[in-house]
């Protein structure tokens, strides 16, 4: 049984306010036969210095330590490939430090930024992620990722992720979902609405107009999962800038670009999920220590808490994020967020992990047209909408960069810039993807608060990343 | 004549013998779409990696004998004292004693059960197993975690009775030497080299 003590339950606490003031990404795609990293690399600092209306140079002057997040060195056959980054960037000599942290990297890599912001380390620093996995064919990929998993005791056994990840999906399926093909239908909308998302995106890697019956429809990856259940496997990077007060005023002063407050915190649980101990459900400020009494009566076999169906480290995540900014229901306080959703499956679970919905409910989120930009029941705008990038089945899952990709669409909504940052003519022509005749404004209207959430393979590392608008701020002291 | 890489240890040093990598030339990558034009190279490689189990390699070598050991704290002023582990454990999580090894091979023929499982068509470069993989994750009694292996005989399902099987004929001394089959299967079914 894990417990924790009270020193490690504290509510982290940032010595001074920190914000993001800008972002920028490159394009997504699965290769770039003819493009190098570090190209991709300056592609998103550039975009983050226009959207302040400076230069690049001006906006390096700015920046005093760098925090980079690329999680594997051997798919690029690179060691210190954060070093070769800084310097094409023309960084040196400030400090610099890379992040690893599987699929979470991008997260960790803000929240290692937020920190060295708000102890007074640096008024200013980058965060930038990238991945490139396209350099090796898709099976010997397969076996680099598996290389995340335990060497000895998980990774021979056909050094495939995905099975390790699927068991986990199966427990869920059969105890949560009770197998049901209304479950299964609920699951294969996620991805109808993650590649149709992704359509109005132009960095975007996946989009695609299909139907729940063609979800269900592609090949079997690992029952009950399909291909178009899985996340996409891609390169490209993401960055943003985060400083404090002064700077953040100065740096947007020309621009349409709002200083957004940003917390984030971290979480982890082990590396096997073999290894996970049976414990009591720690609780959100929305839940009741009541509430999961009778939840293996309802879900015969779901008493095991994280068992296999859970996410401790997601948990712990929003615990300490929550805390932090002053949220005690997500779904109330939040206007957008974006997810982790390596598979349609862990959507759903981190859906319950944290806390916008119970446990054993998170397909209801889904079902009740919450998720969405527009509620397709109703027509009226989504309660909280999630993934509107496309996500990590849609729009990309380069490893290093997902995570501030997230934070960057969080960020266009709360800066009111969504519509022109993906709908500008110029952009999908410089990307050579044709804008869709149907191309829709995904602006969530009024949007002040968000989420997104950063996930390491089996659940070994989670962030959470909250966003506000200063002037809305939920807690005055956060 | 190029013979696979092997080690073995004299005075605690690695002593090496045969190949451990071997020479493959690059290949330039080039642009059907655009006159050829040169994109890039290949950048072949094949080494071998020289690694040490430490503590677990008992774990290891007592599957090559047909027995499955596991991890138990035994520190009194312990607050998890008598939790047992497998995967082996070296160290307690929770007083990071060392932790006595035990036999766990009768506690999983008369116990082991499917806590969850998955079928997997598709492998990563490098894979030894047939596939489809049937992953299976599997419970104990009075064990505190749940091990995952995999299953050569019979169709996987939840609380599905199985027990081990060692490959004790060609062990590869990996934790592919340890497989499960259906409660019920008879020696004649096993694969090659297992036994029960
Ligand atoms: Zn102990």
């Amino acid at each position: 049984m894990i417990t924790f003590s009270q020193q490690q339950l504290k509510i982290p606490r940032l010595q001074r306010p920190v914000y993001l003031v800008t972002a920028g990404q490159s394009k997504f795609d699965r290769a770039f036969p003819d493009k190098r990293t570090e190209e991709l690399c300056i592609d998103s600092f550039v975009m983050a210095a226009e959207l302040l209306d400076i230069s690049p140079a001006e906006l390096k002057s700015y920046i005093h330590s760098c925090y980079y997040g690329h999680f594997a060195d051997h798919f690029g056959d690179q060691l210190l490939g954060e070093s070769v980054i800084h310097d094409r960037l023309g960084l040196d000599p400030l400090g610099n430090v890379g992040v690893k942290t599987g699929g979470a990297t991008g997260g960790s890599t803000i929240w290692e930024g937020v920190k060295a912001v708000a102890s007074g380390y640096s008024d200013c620093v980058l965060a930038m992620g990238w991945e490139r996995m396209d350099e090796v064919p898709t099976d010997e990929g397969n076996f680099l990722i598996s290389c995340a998993a335990d060497k000895d005791w998980e990774a021979p056994l056909g050094h495939i992720y995905t099975g390790y990840y699927a068991v986990m999906a199966q427990r869920y399926w059969q105890i949560f979902g009770k197998s049901e093909e209304s479950f299964r239908r609920t699951l294969a909308e996620i991805a109808v609405k993650h590649h149709g998302y992704a359509r109005f995106n132009p960095f975007a890697q996946s989009p695609m107009d299909i139907t729940v019956d063609d979800v269900l429809n592609s090949p079997v990856v690992a029952y009950p999962l399909r291909a178009l259940d899985c996340c996409l496997m891609s390169v490209g990077a993401a960055c943003t800038i985060l400083c404090d007060e002064d700077t953040a005023v100065k740096l947007t002063r020309n621009s349409k670009n709002k200083p957004l407050r940003i917390w984030s915190a971290a979480g982890s649980h082990t590396l096997r999920p073999a290894d996970r101990l049976d414990m009591e459900i720690p609780l959100l400020p929305n839940e009741t220590p009541d509430q999961y009494k009778d939840l293996g009566e309802r879900f015969p076999g779901g008493d095991r808490y994280p068992g296999f169906t859970g996410f401790l480290a997601a948990r712990i995540a929003t615990y300490y994020g929550y805390g932090m900014a002053g949220i005690t229901d997500p779904t109330e306080d939040l206007d957008v967020v974006e997810l982790h959703d390596a598979f349609t499956i862990s959507d759903v679970q981190t859906y319950e992990d944290i806390g916008i919905r119970p446990y054993g409910e998170g397909r209801t989120y889904v079902e009740s047209g919450d998720c969405y930009h527009t509620n397709p029941h109703t027509g009226e705008p989504g309660k909280l909408p999630s993934n509107l990038s496309g996500g990590l089945i849609g729009c990309m899952h380069a490893v290093g960069a997902t995570g501030i990709m997230q934070t960057f669409e969080v960020a266009t909504h709360l800066w009111d810039r969504w519509e022109e940052l993906h709908g500008d003519e110029n952009l999908w022509k410089k990307f050579d993807r044709e804008k869709p005749k149907d191309w829709t404004n995904l602006q969530v209207k009024g949007a002040k608060r968000g989420l997104a959430i950063s996930h390491a393979g089996v659940g070994s590392h989670v962030t959470s990343t909250i966003l506000m608008d200063p002037d809305h701020l939920i807690k005055k002291d956060a | 004549m190029s013979m696979f890489g092997q080690v073995f240890v004299k005075n605690n040093q690695y002593k090496l013998k045969g190949d451990f990598h071997h020479l493959t030339p690059n290949m330039p990558i080039r642009n059907a779409d655009d006159d050829w034009k040169l994109l890039g190279v290949t950048n072949p490689r094949a080494m071998t990696y020289i690694h040490s189990y430490g503590g677990e390699a008992i774990f290891f070598e007592s599957l090559s004998k047909g027995k499955l050991l596991a991890t138990r704290c035994d520190n009194a002023e312990c607050g998890t004292t008598g939790s047992v582990y497998i995967p082996f454990r070296i160290c307690c999580p929770d007083c990071l004693s060392k932790m006595s090894v035990i036999d766990l091979t009768d506690v999983a023929k008369k116990s082991a059960t499917v806590h969850t499982f998955m079928e997997c068509a598709r492998s990563g470069a490098f894979n030894l197993l047939d596939k489809p993989i049937k992953f299976i994750n599997i419970e104990f009694d009075g064990v505190s975690t749940i091990l995952m292996s995999y299953l050569v005989v019979g169709t996987p399902r939840f609380g599905m009775r199985v027990v081990p099987i060692f490959k004790t004929t060609g062990p590869t001394y990996t934790i592919l030497d340890l497989a499960w089959v259906e409660e019920g299967t008879t020696a004649e079914q096993l694969p090659e080299g297992f036994g029960f």
